[in-house]
């Protein structure tokens, strides 16, 4: 059985509008305006029990609505939503036990009191055993290494190291469900890097499904297999991530190392130019004219090393959206 | 209910370690609730040439320092609580966690008691000394002065919470606190004692919560109320209270349809 399962979901809410200025504040006062935002469209996909899963697309998308619906906090306007068997909307104790939610851009963590204190309050809301209890803090120390951290005050830590210990007191009654939502947002790359790898431990320790939207493509590419990618609501894409770059087809990068310095014009006739240096040339082509591109930088240019590469996610992502709109637009028109 | 009576020791544990690292801002908050004293200052002035319809300068004094020790274990602050959470979105952080935000709320509010404890007794103490002979002598009542003050206590924190909630179903509900606090400064025997109001006015404040939560337990404590006076307030707090949590749940569960349909 899967450990989430969504069928047909959709959610769309009233939002009060207004237009800029006084007159429109006063109007506002005697009729308002309301539009429907269809933040989720029959959106339909399942996840197995210890998947690791991105979930992607642009700003507005609906991600956070879905995760928001997964973990009992929206009701869905319409469809059905089943997550380690129960109606997340029901919210029943059994079923909050074994989900977490980490919400990157808002903190659990008493502010001034030291990250300790939400771990023991979190241990007695969820009913933690001491011996659990001390052996699920003992591995959360030694992988995020909040030793030195526990003692004092949340807020004269830093982001990062508030970060690692919002993730223990998410994790301390051992979720089977994390629903994470930017978890890595604002954090330097070393610290983005540390919190994947323990988001990978955590999940192979204990077979967790992880459900993570991050704007950081590299989150996405280190930490998920597999990915949902969703925009105005409805499905884009769900399969693995290769498969998605190959459906794309997106533009190749070529990285020429150069043995003598060479012109911008001579290199520009091959590609659009990524970065050029007198050691380095990049390379921006088309998946379809990579093969005689190759052929023709090894023939005219002085070639020391070179490599064929995908693009970065981010690009793949800004096609795929780019594509879409495109596809809209011809349908519109048509 | 198993479970949050297992739990409930440490949410107090936690909740007077808040409280205690909140020290400097509650102490502020305490000092700032100066009315009473400003009122003292007035009152005293008019009666020094004679009694004030009963009261004497020595009951004016006995009036405010109750009034200022009742309001000082009585007030409730959830409602900005509840307010900044629901407005900065970190009430689903307590929604999502297997246990009622208001149960987290009850006891940080508890757990605040030692520490508004440790102004009030300064204030009671210079009660005793000046118009010690102006306070309850009946041992029925002043058995019953600690239940009289909780009672208080109580009523405050459920229409806060009432008033709280509200926040998931309008923009400002603080707005509406504000007006509460309006309407509690002249009904409630906080400005002036209620029975120098004028008599509609009293009368309307027997049928209203605001003389429950400050005026009615101040009097218990000077002994203006006898016994049966006492025993019947009492009652009608638990009335209040009974009422304010029926609001409370219904405002509540209104509130939760609502964030549940557009979230924050």
């Amino acid at each position: 059985m899967p450990d989430i399962e969504l069928r047909s979901l959709t959610k769309h809410y009233r939002v009060h509008k207004r237009e800029p200025g006084m007159g429109a504040a006063l109007r506002s006062l005697f009729r308002r305006k309301y539009e429907t935002v269809r933040a989720v469209e029959e959106l339909s996909f399942t996840i197995e029990p210890g998947e690791r899963v991105g979930f992607l697309g642009p700003n507005g998308a609906g991600k956070t609505t879905t995760l928001k619906v997964l973990a009992g906090l929206l009701h869905p306007t319409s469809g059905e939503v089943r997550v380690v068997g129960h109606v997340p909307q029901r919210r029943e104790a059994a079923f909050l036990k074994q989900i977490t939610l980490v919400m990157g851009q808002k903190q659990q963590l008493l502010w001034d009191l030291p990250p300790a204190e939400t771990f023991a309050l979190n241990r007695a809301i969820y009913e933690v055993p001491k011996k659990q209890f001390d052996e699920t803090m003992g591995e959360l120390y030694e992988l995020l290494g909040l030793a030195p951290l526990v003692g004092k005050p949340a807020r004269q830590l830093s982001l990062g190291e508030r970060m690692k210990c919002e993730l223990a007191a998410a994790l301390l009654h051992r979720p089977r469900i994390l629903f994470l939502d930017e978890p890595t947002i604002g954090l330097d790359v070393s610290m983005q890097a540390s919190m994947r790898e323990f988001i990978r431990s955590y999940n192979e320790r204990w077979g967790a499904t992880v459900l993570l939207t991050s704007h950081y493509m590299v989150d996405v590419t280190a930490l998920c297999p597999r990915v949902v990618v969703i925009d105005h609501g409805k499905l884009l894409y769900d399969g693995d991530l290769s498969s998605l770059v190959r459906r794309v087809n997106p533009d190749k990068l070529i990285s020429l190392k150069l043995s003598r310095p060479v012109g911008r014009d001579d290199v520009a006739r091959f590609g659009d130019i990524v970065e050029h240096t007198e050691a380095v040339a990049k390379l921006r082509v088309s998946s379809d004219k990579v093969r005689d591109v190759v052929s023709g930088v090894l023939a005219a240019l002085p070639i020391a090393d070179l490599t064929v590469e995908d693009p970065p996610l981010e690009d793949v992502m800004r096609q795929l959206f780019a594509t879409k709109a495109d596809e809209t637009k011809v349908e519109r028109a048509g | 209910m198993r479970r949050i009576v297992r739990a409930f020791p440490t949410l107090l544990r936690i909740g007077f370690a808040e409280a205690v690292a909140y020290r400097a801002e509650f102490v502020i908050w305490m000092l700032t609730t100066t009315m009473p004293l400003v009122m003292l200052a007035l009152w005293t002035a008019v009666a020094r040439e004679g009694p004030f319809g009963r009261f004497t300068q020595a009951d004016f004094v006995a009036y405010y320092l109750a009034a200022l020790i009742v309001r000082t274990l009585s007030s409730s602050w959830v409602v900005w609580e509840m307010n900044q959470e629901i407005r900065m979105g970190t009430l689903s952080l307590r929604l999502v966690r297997p246990m009622h935000p208001f149960v987290s709320y009850t006891a940080s509010h508890l757990a605040a008691i030692p520490l508004r404890g440790a102004v009030a007794l300064p204030i009671a103490v210079i009660l005793l000394l000046t118009v010690g002979n102006h306070v309850a002598s009946d041992p029925v009542v002043i058995a019953l002065l600690p239940l009289v003050v909780l009672s208080a206590w109580i009523l405050a924190f459920v229409a806060g919470t009432a008033m709280g909630s509200l926040g998931m179903l309008m923009e400002r509900s603080i707005a509406v606190w504000e007006i509460w606090m309006g309407l509690f400064a002249v009904m409630s025997g906080y400005l002036v004692p209620l029975e120098l109001m004028p008599r509609w006015l009293a009368t309307a404040a027997e049928w209203l919560p605001f003389r429950y939560l400050l005026g009615f337990p101040v009097e218990a404590i000077i002994g203006m109320a006898d016994r049966a006076a006492v025993l019947r307030g009492l009652g009608i707090q638990w009335l209040m209270i009974g009422a304010a949590t029926l609001i409370s749940a219904a405002v509540w569960r209104a509130g939760l349809r609502r964030f549940e349909a557009y979230g924050a």
